[in-house]
């Protein structure tokens, strides 16, 4: 599924013609331990890209640095053609960029109405809000007044999209949809995530294991240890999967 | 009934005040993490500019009040955000509370210095004598206006939480700071609003009690610490329940107040009432899970033998420099530092090993004056082991039911024990226990007869060794000195032990240590009746080169600036004793013989040196070492040193000269000898590195191996040496071939 749609005009974000999130030769490290060592990345407008490695790879680490929660040692990030280095996560929120963050990216002690007024700093009301919420996610509107905490790992999961695209953001990131889900449940999402992207956004979604990502996906990359180790087309990526994670050639299954 | 109602509406306006603090606490703490112990502090500094504003100027009531609530309050609030409390992530919670703690000492020195206080100051209630009558009592104004007041800060604050989107987000920062900031509220906005309004709520709590008790400036800020049992009871997180706790506060104090029979025993039992009710909410938490390993700024590598000996030379050395060298006059107040040394030196293992938090410290030495005043008579120095063996055991009855408690809360049940301590046991007349009769046979015989501090004062003798009356000054100066070098030697020696890693080990993680079948309970027993009875001993000794003690040496906030100090010096260090010591009872009185005013400004000061510790958690004493290391390291210069140092106090001795030249013939001596050997330092190392092969081999000598990666980067010879000390053997590194990994196959 390649929906290599327009640039979208959306808020603070400009026509784009450049990729909408790149990142260039990024490091980055936690105190004084190394994580990411110089990661190329590239999302061009409008088009999907997976994302995949082992776990501690340093795949959420790339996120965190790519919307502005952890800072790049090295390298730039740039965002709809802009070097974004040094922005706090809110202002690139307000500008356009959601994550999704890995667990449930929802306020448990919260209720499902209050998880979605939090998401009112850039610039859209309370009830336009509450409303692209409830008609992407119907389920939602029957659970209005329930504390996010209580909701099933899978509403949970649309919470969290739904809070994010109810700003009609131009760069969606999606951490670890999959993780702790039912594939039945899983498959739903990405269902979803294949809708959003029809509509124009560009998105990037990161996984483990899931191959069902490298569905929606136009291209993929695989992340080892701070490196990106492959870069393709979603078909040449599944074939080098296994390689990937194991780190040996042909291993016996 | 009447009287029943009226202490009723008391109880339900104490509770109303309680409750306006308690919940600002709460709000701050929840979105902030910082638990602000100046909170009270704030609301003291408002009730004493209500007072200028309102009775000195003549402003109008409402004028005062805005002008406190919506200007002051958020100013401050701003303020503290600002400057003090941003720069705290990350650092332990004893440093956290070191800060707010020196904010609260800091304004009520600066409450002392703007509003002289020994002027008395009144404030009138609001519509002053106007009551409405209430079937057969009548309930003031000013207690509804306050009772009023207290309701619509709930309404309002639950209107705030949960129908502002601020409010909201307020919520939402508690439960993920990271993920707000990623739905695009900007955090330092958050805490900036919820620091203005939680001081709001503090100013406001502090003009509605001023009215009601006596405007001075320590008393207002601890009475305030009475509504945190409140907060407390909320967990720090309901603001419902905390408002339960503070009607069960507001209530048992005015029914106290009301039907407690008046005696000599039981006056003081409500100043203490919501210390004991503190310690009991704080009982009834539910227990918590075992910490695992926390991460925190700071480092506190172990003495070197070398390092220990030199300093309690010195300290030996520059204690009888003092004794022989400073008047009659001068002696009975340096002397001092030495108690007060041993008692900061109590801290070190239980803060800075083990990472508990004690704010009795004082009390136990307190406990530790009273024994030495009662057993010790006439210079028994069995005075001592008293004191010693007395806190070690109340040290341990402490801990035992606070056991289960950590961090915020551990400082919070000591610091009711100490309160508990200066408001009530301290100025209990003397008892019996037993013996109890029924009718005419006895069933309980006497037991003891209890003594503290006889309602008033106590005579402390001086101490008799082996038949020498400790007497004289310099003889006090030099005992003084001995102890803590003693002490010293015991807290470098815990932590060089086993025991002294078994505490470490705990510090940094509970859950590992309880996996590997460490003893928790017992550990954290005996860190905390060694301190006590460290602690006691130091109090024996204040006790008896202050010949008379009376309860306000020992009370809770004569207390802060010392566990502030030892923080301040490093809470792992032993040294930090010393440095706690000399600059509380050295350098502070030394620095008012010099600038007459400046014991105005003292607090203030104290209160300033502990809030500038947010930006080195580790505390100054690693600093004032790694300068001195050139010093430390170079044995011909520090022989050197002492000799002529020896030689200007001999010179002293023999009258060639006064003190003045003296110290500062010293300090040269001092200066020059560090200046001197990091050169012969400097010199060393170039021709080290000139020899190409020696070079690593001089460093790897040089570096102390648990501040490699700290101080130093990592070089193989280092890992060389680390695996050669550790008994590793020599470890070849081979990169892991991808046949290792092959699943069931021979690696
Ligand atoms: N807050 C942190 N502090 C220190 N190290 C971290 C932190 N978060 C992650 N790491 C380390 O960084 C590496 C990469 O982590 P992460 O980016 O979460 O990997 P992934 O998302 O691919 O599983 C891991 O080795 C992890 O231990
Ligand atoms: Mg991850």
């Amino acid at each position: 599924m390649t929906t290599t749609g327009p640039a979208r005009t959306t808020g603070a974000v400009a026509p784009v013609v450049a990729p909408m999130l790149e990142l260039r030769g990024v490091r980055a490290a936690y105190d004084s331990i190394d994580v990411l060592h110089g990661i190329d990345l590239v999302v061009p407008a409008g088009q999907v890209i997976a994302l995949l490695g082992p776990n501690g790879a340093g795949k959420t680490t790339t996120l965190k640095v790519a919307s502005g929660l952890h800072p790049a040692a090295a390298g730039d990030v740039f965002i709809a053609g802009r070097r974004v280095n040094g922005a706090r996560a809110d202002e690139l929120a307000c500008r356009g960029l959601c994550l999704v963050p890995e667990g449930r990216g929802v306020f448990p002690n919260l209720t499902v109405r209050e998880n979605l007024w939090v998401m009112t700093y850039a610039g859209r009301s309370r009830s336009e809000i509450e409303e692209a919420a409830y008609a992407r996610f119907p389920v939602l509107a029957e659970r209005r007044h329930q504390h996010a905490g209580t909701l099933s790992g899978g509403e949970q999961q649309m919470l969290a999209m739904a809070r994010g695209l109810a700003t009609d953001p131009a760069l969606l990131i999606l951490d670890e949809l999959s993780m702790g889900l039912a594939p039945l449940v899983v498959e739903q999402l990405y269902g979803l995530v294949a809708d959003v992207a029809a509509e124009g956004v560009s998105i990037l979604v990161v996984e483990q294991f899931a191959r069902v990502v490298l569905g929606v996906a136009s291209r993929a990359a695989v992340m080892v240890a701070g490196h990106i180790v492959h870069e393709g087309l979603p078909a040449e990526i599944e074939a080098t999967l296994s390689e990937s994670y194991l780190g040996a050639g042909e291993t016996e299954h | 009934m009447e009287t029943f109602l009226v202490y009723t509406f008391i109880g339900l306006t104490t509770a109303a005040i309680y409750a306006v603090i308690a919940s600002g606490l709460v709000l701050t703490y929840t979105t902030t993490g910082v638990f602000n112990f100046a909170h009270g502090a704030i609301g003291m500094l408002a009730a004493f500019a209500y007072w200028q504003m309102h009775e000195a100027w003549h402003w109008p009531t409402l004028v005062a009040v805005l002008v406190d609530l919506l200007v002051l309050g958020p100013l401050l609030g701003l303020f503290l955000e600002r400057v003090i409390m941003r720069g705290l992530g990350g650092t332990s919670e004893a440093t956290k509370l070191v800060v707010s703690i020196s904010l609260l000492v800091a304004m009520i020195g600066l409450a002392n210095v703007l509003w002289n206080p020994d002027v008395g100051r009144t404030v009138y209630p609001f519509f002053n004598g106007r009551k409405i009558r209430l079937g057969p009592t009548a309930l003031s104004y000013h207690q509804l206006i306050t009772i009023i007041v207290a309701i619509l800060v709930a309404l309002g604050l639950r209107l705030l939480l949960t129908r502002s989107r601020l409010g909201v987000t307020m919520r939402a920062v508690v439960d993920d700071p990271a993920l707000t900031q990623l739905n695009g509220a900007h955090p330092t906005r958050v805490a900036q609003f919820s620091w203005a309004i939680g001081c709001s709520l503090a100013a406001l709590g502090g003009v509605l009690v001023v009215s009601s008790t006596v405007l001075n400036a320590s008393g207002l800020a601890l009475l305030i610490v009475n509504a945190y049992a409140a907060a407390i009871f909320g967990r720090l997180r309901s603001l419902p329940l905390t408002f339960v706790g503070a009607i069960i506060l507001g209530l048992a104090d005015g029914y106290l107040r009301g039907y407690l029979p008046q005696n000599d025993y039981l006056t003081a039992l409500p100043l203490a009432a919501p210390a004991i009710l503190l310690f009991i909410v704080l009982l009834a938490m539910p227990n918590r899970r075992l910490r695992t390993h926390v991460r925190t700024r700071e480092y506190f590598p172990a003495p070197t033998v070398r390092g220990a000996v030199l300093f309690c030379i010195v300290v030996l050395l520059g204690g009888l420099m003092m004794a022989t060298t400073m008047s009659t006059i001068d002696l009975p107040t340096y002397s001092q530092l030495f108690a007060i040394g041993i008692i900061a030196l109590s801290l070190v293992p239980l803060v800075g090993f083990a990472g508990q938090i004690s704010l009795c410290q004082l009390s136990f030495a307190g406990i530790g004056a009273v024994c030495m005043a009662h057993v010790g008579i006439n210079g028994n120095p069995l005075g001592f082991v008293v004191a010693i063996l007395v806190c070690g055991v109340v040290g341990a009855l402490v801990a035992l039911p606070a056991l289960r408690l950590q961090g915020i809360y551990l400082a919070l049940a000591t610091a009711a024990f100490a309160v508990f301590l200066d408001q009530w046991v301290f100025h209990l007349p003397d008892f019996d226990v037993g013996p109890i009769h029924l009718g005419s046979t006895t069933v309980v015989p006497h037991i003891m007869h209890f003594s503290t501090f006889s309602l008033g004062s106590v005579n402390v003798s001086t101490v008799k060794l082996f038949g020498y009356n400790v007497i004289t000054p310099t003889a006090q100066m030099v005992l003084a000195t001995v102890l803590f070098v003693i002490c010293f030697a015991i807290v470098c020696f815990i932590r060089r032990s086993r025991f002294g890693r078994r505490l470490l080990a705990m510090r940094d993680s509970e859950a590992a240590c309880a996996t590997f079948g460490l003893d928790l309970l017992g550990t954290r027993l005996s860190v905390f009746a060694m301190s006590a009875a460290m602690a006691g001993l130091g109090g024996a000794l204040y006790g008896t080169q202050l010949t008379a003690v009376t309860p306000d040496r020992f009370n809770f906030v004569a207390g802060l600036p010392i566990f502030m100090m030892v923080v301040v010096g490093g809470a792992g260090f032993a040294s930090a004793g010393l440095f706690a010591g000399v600059s509380l009872n050295a350098l502070l009185p030394f620095m008012t013989t010099v600038f007459n005013s400046f014991g105005k400004y003292q607090l203030i000061l104290t209160g300033g040196v502990g809030i500038g510790l947010g930006r080195e958690p580790s505390g100054a004493a690693p600093q004032i070492a790694t300068g001195f290391i050139a010093l430390r390291e170079d044995l011909p210069v520090i022989v050197s040193m002492l000799c002529l140092m020896v030689v200007t106090w001999a010179g002293r001795l023999i009258n060639l000269y006064p003190n003045w030249p003296m110290l500062i013939a010293l300090f040269v001596i001092f200066v020059g000898a560090v200046a001197i050997a990091s050169r012969r330092r400097l010199v060393a190392r170039g021709i080290a590195r000139a020899a190409v092969t020696g070079a690593a081999a001089a460093d790897v000598e040089e570096v102390p191996l648990e501040w490699v990666g700290v101080t130093v980067p990592w070089t193989p010879e280092l890992l060389a040496k680390t695996e050669q000390v550790l008994g590793l053997g020599s470890v070849t590194y081979e990169a892991v071939g991808a046949a290792t990994i092959r699943r069931g196959g021979a690696s």
